[in-house]
C-alpha cells in the first residue's frame, strides 16, 4: 500500500520515559479484532491511559525507552501511534518486527543513544530531516542511521508489494528452476 | 557463560547461511516456502490485495487456520461464536480463504489448532524451508531447521502477493549449550535462564542457533519451546540444526516428503560446518540450570524457584532500576521474597511455548492422584484439536479433571487474551505460556511463567514449589 512520502518532521516532543514498553501495552488485545487499519489510535496506550500512569500530548515526535516495541508483532501498534499523531519514534533501540512494521507505514523510527534520547526529550521541539539523517534540537545535531533501501522506500512513500512485482521475473525464474519444490504443498493436504 | 565475538567468515556455512543463501531471489528478496495465516493479522493485508486487485501467488503454499481469538468452550462453528467482534473476524478468514482459494482450517475442524502447533503437527514444517506467519512466536519452527520469524501486517500481504519478503541478512548468533539439564529442569527453563542472561534486547537484530550436546539431547517438541520464546529475547529467528530426531517426528505425518529417505539425504546438507563464523557466539553449561520463575513484567525478569524477588535498589542502571521498580508494583510483590512463598490463584497450562502432547504429559504425570488447591481455577487448553484428541486417547484429561482442572477446546486463549480466558484485575497466575507483560493474560493479571511441571506442583501446592525437592 503506498503510503505519505516522509521528509522533514518538525514539532514539539512527547516523552516517555520507559524501557521495553511491549506492543500490548502500546495497543491491548481487546483492541485487534478490527478488520480495518484505521481507528485505532483512541485506544493506543489503553490501559495506562485510562489509570492516569502516563500522559501524552499527540505531537509529531515521541522520545521512549530502548527496545521500545518489543513483544508481539501486531501492526495495530503502528497504525495506533501514528493515527494518534506520531510522525516519528525516538529510541535507543526498537524490536526488529516493530521497526519493520514502522517503515510500511510511514512512522519513522529513530535510534538514537541513551544521551542523545534525553537530549532531544529535554528539549521539548525537535527537527528530523530524514535526508540528511539527522535530529536538530535545543541541545544539539545529533546523526543517526537507517538502511539504504528503507530510506529510499519512505522518503518515496514507495509501495512495497508494487516495488517487489517488478522483480517478478526474478521470482519466476526462481520458481521454473525448481528452487521453489523442496517444501510440502499446502493443496495437498 | 563464556561471550566471543567472531567476525563474519566466508567458506564454512552455518544452518542460516545454507537456507539464506538458497532462498534469496534477488538481493535482500527471499522466497517463502511456506506462510501461515491466522484471523487477527491477516484481515488487512486481504483487503489490501482486494483494493489493489492482487492475487495471491501462492496459496499452495499458504495455511490458514482460526487460533487468537477462538472460544474454548466447544463452539462449533464461527456463525455461533458470541463475542461479536470475534465472530466477524473468523467470519473474514473465512471468506478471505475462500476468495483467495487458500486452504483453511477453521472453527469445527479437527485439524484446527495454535498455528505453531498444528504447522508442525501436519508436517509442513520441515527442514531447510523458511516459513512466515503474522505472529512474531512463528520462531518456534526454526526447531526442524528451518528459518522462521514473524512479520506484520503489510509483510502478509507482500508475501500473499509475491511468495517473497524483503528483507536485509540478519546477523548470526549461536549459544552452545554444553553439559545436560538437570532432574526437573526443562527446556522452558533453559531459554526462560537465557533470556534473563542476555536479555530482553541481547538477540535483538540475530538469527540465532541453539546448539550444543543439551540442545541435541532433546526431544522435538521440547527444542521447539526453545525456538519459540527466541522472540522473548529480542531474536529474528531461532533455530536448531535438524538430526534424526527432527526426521522421526516428520516421518508419518499428513504433508510429510512422499520419499522421505531423499529428503533425509537433502536435510543432511544443513547443518553447521565445522568453522562456520558467527557474529556473536554464547556458552552456558546446562548444567548449572534450575527451574525458573518470572517475577516481573518482561520475560527477562527471572529468577531461580530457590531465589528471591530481587531488590531494584542494588540494580546498577537507572533504566533497570526504575523497570524493576514499576515491575513490582503491578507484580504487587516485595523485595526479597521467596519465590516459594508467593501465593496463586490461577494456573494456564497452554499456549504455542508449551500446550503439545509431551506438554501435557509432563503436566499429568505430576497431577495424577493429586487435587490442586482448593482456592485456585486451574485451566488447560490443548495446543490444537489434534492434541486434545490424542490426550483423551491417554486419558490425560481425566487426569486434568479429577484434579480440578478445566479441560478446554485448542486455541491460543489464556496466553493473550483474546477470547473469555482472561485473569480478572489483581489475579495472579503461573503460566506456561510466553509473555508476562502487563495486562497481557487480561487487564491487571499478574503472570508468573514457568514450565509445565512447575505449573502442575504450583497448582497442588498453590504456590510455587522446587519440583526437584517435590513428591
Amino acid at each position: 500500500m503506498p503510503v505519505d512520502p516522509v521528509d522533514v518532521i518538525e514539532g514539539q516532543v512527547a516523552v516517555l520515559d520507559r524501557s521495553d514498553v511491549d506492543t500490548d501495552q502500546i495497543i491491548p488485545k481487546q483492541f485487534l479484532k478490527r478488520i480495518e487499519r484505521t481507528g485505532f489510535g483512541e485506544f493506543l496506550f489503553y490501559d495506562w491511559f485510562r489509570s492516569g500512569e502516563i500522559e501524552l500530548e499527540p505531537h509529531p515526535i515521541l522520545v521512549a525507552g530502548r527496545n521500545f516495541g518489543s513483544g508481539s508483532s501486531r501492526e495495530h501498534a503502528v497504525w495506533a501511534l501514528k493515527d494518534f499523531g506520531f510522525d516519528v519514534v525516538i529510541a535507543p533501540s526498537f524490536s526488529d518486527i516493530f521497526y519493520s512494521n514502522c517503515t510500511k507505514n510511514g512512522l519513522l523510527p529513530v535510534i538514537l543513544s541513551e544521551e542523545d534520547c534525553r537530549a532531544v526529550a529535554g528539549s521539548g521541539e525537535a527537527r528530523i530531516d530524514l535526508d540528511d539523517q539527522t535530529v536538530n534540537c535545543a541541545a544539539g545535531v545529533f546523526q543517526f542511521e537507517i538502511d539504504e533501501q528503507i530510506k529510499h522506500r519512505l522518503s518515496n512513500g514507495l509501495d512495497d508489494v508494487a516495488m517487489t512485482l517488478e522483480r517478478a521475473g526474478k521470482i519466476d525464474e526462481f520458481e521454473s528452476a525448481g528452487k521453489a519444490d523442496a517444501g510440502p504443498l499446502t493443496s495437498s493436504l | 557463560m563464556r561471550e566471543a565475538t567472531v567476525g563474519q567468515g566466508r567458506g564454512a556455512k552455518s544452518l542460516f547461511d545454507k537456507i539464506w543463501d538458497s532462498h534469496e531471489v534477488d538481493d535482500e528478496l527471499i522466497y517463502i516456502d511456506l506462510h501461515l495465516v491466522h484471523e487477527v493479522t491477516s484481515p488487512q493485508a486481504f483487503e489490501g490485495l482486494r483494493m489493489a486487485g492482487r492475487p495471491v501467488r501462492r496459496a499452495d503454499k499458504t495455511l490458514a487456520t482460526a487460533d487468537h481469538n477462538v472460544p474454548t468452550d466447544g463452539t462449533a462453528t464461527a456463525r455461533l461464536i458470541a463475542d461479536e467482534l470475534s465472530r466477524v473476524q473468523v467470519e473474514a478468514l473465512e471468506s478471505n480463504c475462500e476468495e483467495f482459494g487458500i486452504p483453511l482450517y477453521s472453527l469445527g475442524s479437527e485439524r484446527r489448532g495454535i498455528v505453531h502447533v498444528i504447522g508442525p503437527e501436519l508436517g509442513v514444517t520441515q527442514p531447510g524451508m523458511t516459513i512466515v506467519c503474522g505472529d512474531s512466536h512463528t520462531s518456534t519452527h526454526g526447531a526442524f531447521g528451518a528459518l522462521a520469524f514473524g512479520i506484520g501486517t503489510s509483510e502478509v500481504e507482500h508475501v500473499l502477493a509475491t511468495q517473497c519478503l524483503v528483507q536485509a541478512r540478519p546477523k548470526t548468533m549461536r549459544i552452545n549449550y554444553s553439559g545436560e539439564l538437570g532432574f526437573g529442569v526443562t527446556s522452558k527453563d533453559l531459554i526462560l535462564a537465557t533470556i534473563g542472561r542476555l536479555g530482553t534486547s541481547g538477540m535483538q537484530g540475530y538469527a540465532v542457533e541453539y546448539a550444543g550436546p543439551a540442545i541435541n539431547a532433546l526431544p522435538m517438541e521440547n527444542r521447539m519451546t526453545i525456538c519459540n520464546m527466541t522472540i522473548e529475547g529480542g531474536g529474528r529467528a531461532g533455530m536448531i540444526e535438524p538430526d534424526e530426531v527432527t526426521t522421526e517426528y516428520v516421518r508419518g505425518r499428513p504433508a510429510a516428503p512422499k520419499d522421505m529417505e531423499a529428503a533425509i539425504e537433502r536435510w543432511k546438507d544443513l547443518p553447521t560446518e565445522e568453522g562456520a563464523s558467527f557474529d556473536r557466539e554464547v556458552d552456558i553449561d546446562a548444567g548449572e540450570l534450575s527451574p525458573m520463575v518470572t517475577w516481573g513484567t518482561t520475560p527477562g525478569m527471572v529468577a531461580e524457584v530457590t531465589a528471591c524477588v530481587p531488590d531494584p535498589a542494588v540494580m546498577d542502571s537507572p533504566a533497570d532500576r526504575e523497570a524493576a521498580e514499576r515491575a513490582l508494583a503491578y507484580m504487587d510483590l516485595q523485595a526479597g521474597t521467596p519465590i516459594t512463598e508467593i501465593p496463586l490463584e490461577r494456573i494456564f497450562i497452554g499456549s504455542c511455548t508449551n500446550s503439545r502432547i509431551s506438554d501435557l504429559r509432563e503436566a499429568a504425570a505430576l497431577l495424577d492422584g493429586r487435587v490442586i488447591a482448593s482456592s485456585l481455577r486451574g485451566m488447560v487448553v490443548p495446543g490444537s484439536q489434534q492434541v486434545k484428541l490424542q490426550a483423551e486417547e491417554e486419558g490425560l484429561d481425566e487426569v486434568f479433571r479429577s484434579a480440578g482442572f478445566e479441560w478446554r477446546e485448542s486455541g491460543c486463549s489464556a496466553c493473550l487474551g483474546m477470547n473469555p480466558d482472561i485473569l480478572q484485575p489483581g489475579e495472579r497466575c503461573a503460566s506456561t505460556s510466553n509473555r508476562n507483560f502487563e495486562g497481557r493474560q487480561g487487564a491487571g493479571g499478574r503472570t508468573h511463567l514457568v514450565s509445565p511441571s512447575m505449573a502442575a506442583a504450583a497448582a497442588v501446592e498453590g504456590r510455587f514449589v522446587d519440583i526437584r525437592e517435590w513428591s
